[in-house]
């Protein structure tokens, strides 16, 4: 067995090295299903927004598909959605122009993966966003958590001039801590 | 031998490590909760050549507007594996830094240190069949940061691996050989394991020097993972 290769922090310089060209905007008039903003701000100890933070998400197509080989669909996944995005947080936090995605095959609801990353943050912080318009209740990763802590994971729906918008922040401590989980193999 | 987090915590950095003072209010409080990876964790994003600029593995170039970066010429190349010791294939490296003088592009960069114009410091690169890849830069300078009196970030290099999936994600640093800043730098530092620490200090690699021209520096990754099969034999 090798050793795995340590975190360290993405600082506070990333941009030019992982925020190129829209790497926030994940759907475009191609894409399949419902066109979504994802839009918040991080959060830390004291309330602060943190202005220097990366978040990344990961997530299924309109049909529950991801576009990875490891999905038994991906084949039928929508050619035109990777499913991948990066926002980072400066001024009024991050902002995520995407789909909802459906729900993955033997699952109950939607979700997106999200990563954290920060200055301040030796190694990153995993979560996910839950949408508040499904009855979350019925996934097992959601309703095994406590129910006082849930509802840091769940995007608020709103309806914009500019369309649909699922509220979001992501608390890194605090009595409002948002959950973070580890990634068991 | 039974681990269940597929990060290993005996050797990956804490959330709070005091010394580094930015990771006192930003730390999460509450014990991570375990989540058994499903196919959301089980795939993540793939790239491949199309994604790619012909320059984007040649910082010394991608970014020349009149002559070449100012600094020491600097091959770094190396292999990236699993745990297991399986090369990792077509996965997206992503690396930025500072130029020769220690002074990012970045707009909140306030190091009072020269900007270079024909320097971004930013480059990509899809690992090959073998999980090897190669990138040709300037070697970075260190930089003073706030973190405490005189504080000093050694020169590095900063790296991101998509991996195969969700759970092999890593940001981490490349350090250098012999830098006498690392053992009072706490990022560095906030590896809770020697010989994880030395994991991220590159190698001089005198092969892969290229005569006349650049140094060479051989820097290998392992990512998290044991089990990873999915491209195995092309797709």
């Amino acid at each position: 067995m090798k050793l795995q290769s340590p975190s360290q922090t993405v600082g506070p310089f990333f941009h030019y090295g992982l925020l190129p060209g829209d790497a926030h905007i994940l759907a475009d008039e191609s894409t399949w299903g419902e066109p979504i903003w994802i839009r918040g701000r991080v959060l830390d100890g004291d309330g602060e927004p943190v202005e220097d933070a990366l978040l990344e998400i990961w997530q299924a197509d309109a049909q529950g598909y991801f576009a990875h080989p490891a999905d038994p669909h991906h084949l039928r996944a929508d050619p035109n959605f990777r499913g991948f995005g990066r926002s980072g947080t400066a001024g009024a936090g991050f902002a995520f122009r995407t789909i909802k995605p459906g729900v993955i095959p033997q699952m109950a609801v939607p979700f997106i993966n999200v990563r954290v990353f920060a200055r301040g943050m030796l190694v990153h912080a995993v979560t996910r966003l839950y949408f508040s318009d499904h009855d979350n209740a019925a996934d097992p990763v959601f309703a095994a958590i406590a129910p006082a802590r849930q509802k840091t994971l769940l995007a608020l729906r709103t309806e914009a001039p500019g369309g649909v918008v699922y509220r979001w922040d992501v608390r890194l401590q605090g009595p409002d801590e948002t959950v973070f989980f580890d990634l068991h193999g | 031998m039974s681990r269940t987090s597929i990060l290993d915590w005996s050797i990956q950095p804490p959330y709070l490590h005091t010394p580094y003072v930015a990771t006192v209010r930003r730390a999460p409080h509450h014990p991570l909760i375990p989540l058994a990876s499903s196919l959301a964790e089980r795939t993540g994003p793939v790239y491949g050549e199309g994604d790619l600029g012909p320059l984007d593995h040649d910082l010394t170039r991608n970014a020349a507007k009149n002559g070449e970066p100012v600094g020491e010429r600097i091959i770094v190349h190396g292999q990236v594996l699993d745990e297991s010791g399986r090369p990792v294939p077509r996965t997206l490296i992503e690396i930025w830094q500072a130029n020769a003088a220690g002074r990012y592009i970045h707009k909140n960069d306030q190091h009072e240190a020269p900007l270079d114009p024909n320097f971004v410091g930013a480059g990509r690169v899809l690992t090959n069949e073998r999980g090897e890849y190669t990138f040709i830069t300037i070697r970075p300078g260190a930089y003073p940061w706030k973190n405490h009196p005189n504080a000093w970030r050694p020169a590095h290099i900063h790296f991101s691996l998509i991996g195969q999936n969700f759970t092999q994600r890593l940001v981490t640093q490349m350090y250098f050989p012999g830098d006498p800043l690392l053992q009072y730098d706490p990022i560095y530092n906030g590896i809770p394991n020697i010989k994880a620490k030395e994991r991220l200090i590159a190698c001089f690699d005198l092969e892969h020097t290229r005569p006349e021209w650049a140094l060479g520096y051989r820097f290998d990754i392992v990512l998290a993972g044991r089990d990873q099969t999915y491209f195995e034999g092309g797709r």
